[in-house]
């Protein structure tokens, strides 16, 4: 090992040190936990952007994140995505394994009431998560924005979920993780099994990118990996690295 | 067409209400006559009544034109009866409307003296002395009594007041006698104010009319703090406040801020009042400044001392609900939403969203659809249910897009609630397509084929 080898080890061992402890929170596939640095951030902010028409399955993705993390949740959703997408139901979370009773619904007419209810929301540090659902890309979603609810969601440790619907990602945000979320196909062609997502984790500030495919277990409230999910891994190392090719369609 | 009202001018020209128009034109050729308009004329009476709010809470409109104030307990704050009086006629005569007011010991009699000895104030038991000297038509009876009177020879209140009572009863009925009562004070009938008195109330005075937001929420902390003592004093908080701002010249403006608990804390309904200040669509102008801004707790509940609630609520519950009063003060409670389970089958009844504010842990708990191990039975995205036309039993169209299925599972059968509405039965059914995505569609009466939600 090169001298600047060890310097660079021991420079990651003092960051490690300074990262507050418990502030991970493991997601339950343990190749996704790895290149996550153990888990997903708490009070950061995180990006999840819906491939188009699998909105349904991103807000799925962004509840099990949401269940991962615990505590009272607040939804923010612009009117149109609930003409769009659908309503969020309580009984379809419920079936995914969160309690509604701990669910608050808030819904604004446009992005500008949405980021502004945000960094509200983000000072109270009784929340568990915060999710901003927005459609498109308006422009009041820019840099200082980023900056803001991801400071706000720093200061209070709540951890805040962009929900992008019908948007493509421009590669531009402060966000900690940024991911592409589509639906996934069963594992069979004769069981239902659980619902299963095919995650493109597009930009991991702590970690190298990557695209698994998992599946939510409305049981247990965990992630898991399928048995095709296996077969991806991503290059370590590089954090930026631009996303992997789909491997899962081999 | 006939005149309706008159002004000075074209009474002292000899017209006057119920002539017609044509004998008004008649006599006055450069008459200038407007149409009249009863409800507008209604409206800016109740503007008025809005701002007389500022001398007394107790305003009750005297339809067509008149406004009665019950100024028991207030005068005091204005120097005295005759000050108060000078001062409300003069502020309504600046703002360009022909007054006339008096003071008396019953509404009736300063009614009948505003009418006919403009600016009277009459000092306490001396009503009668006052009244009697005024023509029988200021009793405000139905022509055909004064009529009555006039051909008696009875031209004066006085002079009615002096008849035997039975035979004033016997001759005109106890109606009119109870009116020639309360005119002369000896009887009282109290008003009805439009607007109901809160039962706490804190305001504030300023000599030179405020028009700084910061100086205005410095003030609404201060009442609040104010209020929060009587409150406090009665072991009650507040659910419902409203702020009242009384500009300078005259329009006034209520802002209504609503908790989910019952609260007395200064420093949270400043924060309620300055999300609402801030949510406004039509921002608070102050114009010339305001000169009274008044807080007012409209609806109170028992609100337990904060020690003694320490074990029943946690901090973080409180700060939730903070959370909530504060998103629904900017946004409305129809925004800030939670779940309630409902008890009914019907997939989109199945849950209510009801307002945060006014949520209460129900006795229905949340039903499990889905069965150990399997995917969830109810969408997480709920739509209107949106036609699709199936494409011989294996793709469907929906939103111009041709999904192509990949495997169906079904059906559930829902029977509509025929005690309620009678819909057709729905056959629902679960598919995927081939990228993954989970549908929930229905078919009703065997052949129209409807998407209701997507899975996750």
């Amino acid at each position: 090992m090169s001298l600047k080898d060890q310097k660079i080890m021991a420079l990651r061992a003092a960051l490690a040190a300074v990262e507050p402890h418990g502030v991970r929170v493991e997601l339950g596939v343990p190749r996704l936990d790895q290149a996550l640095a153990g888990g997903l951030m708490r009070g950061a902010l995180h990006e999840v952007f819906a491939s188009p028409s699998h909105e349904a399955s991103a807000a799925g993705f962004v509840a099990g994140l949401c269940g991962r993390l615990g505590g009272p949740l607040l939804w923010i959703r612009q009117d149109y995505a609930g003409l769009e997408c659908g309503e969020l139901t309580a009984t379809g979370l419920f079936e995914l394994g969160l309690d509604p009773a701990r669910l608050l619904l808030l819904r604004v007419p446009d992005a500008a009431d949405a980021l502004k209810a945000a960094s509200d929301a983000l000072t109270c540090a009784a929340l568990g998560a915060v999710v901003i659902e927005v459609m498109g890309s308006p422009k009041q979603l820019d840099l200082v924005a980023y900056r803001r609810l991801a400071l706000a969601a720093g200061e209070s440790g709540v951890t805040a979920v962009l929900l992008r619907q019908a948007a493509t990602s421009s590669g531009i945000g402060g966000a900690e993780t940024r991911w592409l979320v589509r639906a996934a196909s069963s594992e069979d062609d004769i069981n239902w099994g659980q619902p299963a997502f095919d995650v493109d984790l597009q930009r991991n500030r702590h970690g190298p990118a990557g695209h698994w495919v998992i599946q939510w277990s409305c049981d247990d409230g965990v992630f898991r990996p399928t048995d095709r999910g296996a077969v991806v891994s991503a290059p370590s190392d590089r954090p930026f690295a631009a996303p992997v090719a789909e491997a899962s369609a081999a | 067409m006939r005149l309706t009202a008159v002004d000075r001018r074209a009474a002292d020209l000899g017209l006057a209400p119920g002539m017609a128009l044509a004998s008004a034109r008649a006599m006055v050729p450069a008459v200038k006559v407007m149409a009249a308009n009863a409800p507008a004329d209604l409206r800016l009476l109740e503007k008025i009544a809005d701002w007389c709010d500022s001398f007394t809470p107790l305003v009750a409109l005297d339809a067509p034109c008149g406004l009665l104030l019950d100024v028991t307990g207030a005068s005091h704050l204005f120097d005295g009866e005759q000050a108060m009086l000078d001062r409300l006629r003069r502020a309504l005569k600046k703002q360009g409307f022909a007054v006339a007011g008096a003071l008396a010991g019953t509404a009736l009699a300063a009614r009948a003296l505003a009418r006919y000895r403009d600016g009277t104030v009459v000092p306490p038991g001396r009503d009668s002395e006052a009244v009697s000297t005024l023509p029988v038509e200021a009793l405000d009876l139905d022509p055909v009594t004064v009529h009555a009177f006039r051909r008696a020879g009875l031209k004066t209140v006085g002079q009615v007041a002096g008849r035997r009572r039975a035979e004033l009863t016997a001759r005109f009925g106890s109606g009119m006698v109870f009116a020639l009562d309360t005119a002369l004070g000896r009887a009282d009938l109290p008003i009805s104010p439009r607007l109901p008195l809160p039962d706490y109330r804190a305001e504030r005075r300023f000599a030179e009319p405020v028009t700084d937001e910061k100086t205005m929420l410095a003030t609404l902390n201060l009442l609040a703090g104010r209020l929060g003592k009587n409150l406090e004093e009665r072991g009650e908080g507040a659910r419902a406040l409203q702020a009242v701002f009384f500009r300078a010249d005259g329009s006034i403006r209520r802002l209504a801020v609503q908790t989910g608990a019952p609260t007395r804390e200064p420093a949270l309904i400043e924060r309620l009042f300055r999300e609402k200040l801030d949510a406004l669509a039509d921002p608070l102008d102050p114009g010339f400044g305001f000169d009274l801004i008044r807080l007012e707790a409209d609806r109170t509940e028992p609100c337990r001392d904060e020690a003694a609630a320490l074990g029943s609520e946690t901090v973080p519950q409180k700060e939730i609900r903070a959370l909530v009063d504060r998103l629904t003060a900017r946004f409305g409670a129809h925004r800030v939403l939670s779940f309630e389970p409902r008890d009914t089958h019907i997939p989109e009844n199945a849950f209510a969203a009801v307002p945060a504010q006014y949520a209460r842990a129900g006795r229905l708990g949340w039903e499990k659809m889905r069965s150990a191990g399997e995917a969830p039975c109810r969408p997480l995205r709920l739509l209107a249910p949106e036609p699709v036309s199936l494409i011989g039993g294996e793709a469907f169209r929906w939103r111009h897009v041709t999904h192509r299925i990949r495997k169906l599972e079904g059906p559930e059968r829902i029977a509509m609630e025929w005690w309620r509405d009678a819909a057709p039965d729905r056959d629902y059914y679960r598919a995927e397509d081939e990228n993954g995505r989970r549908f929930w569609l229905y078919r009703e009466q065997g052949l129209h084929w409807f998407l209701h939600g997507v899975f996750a």
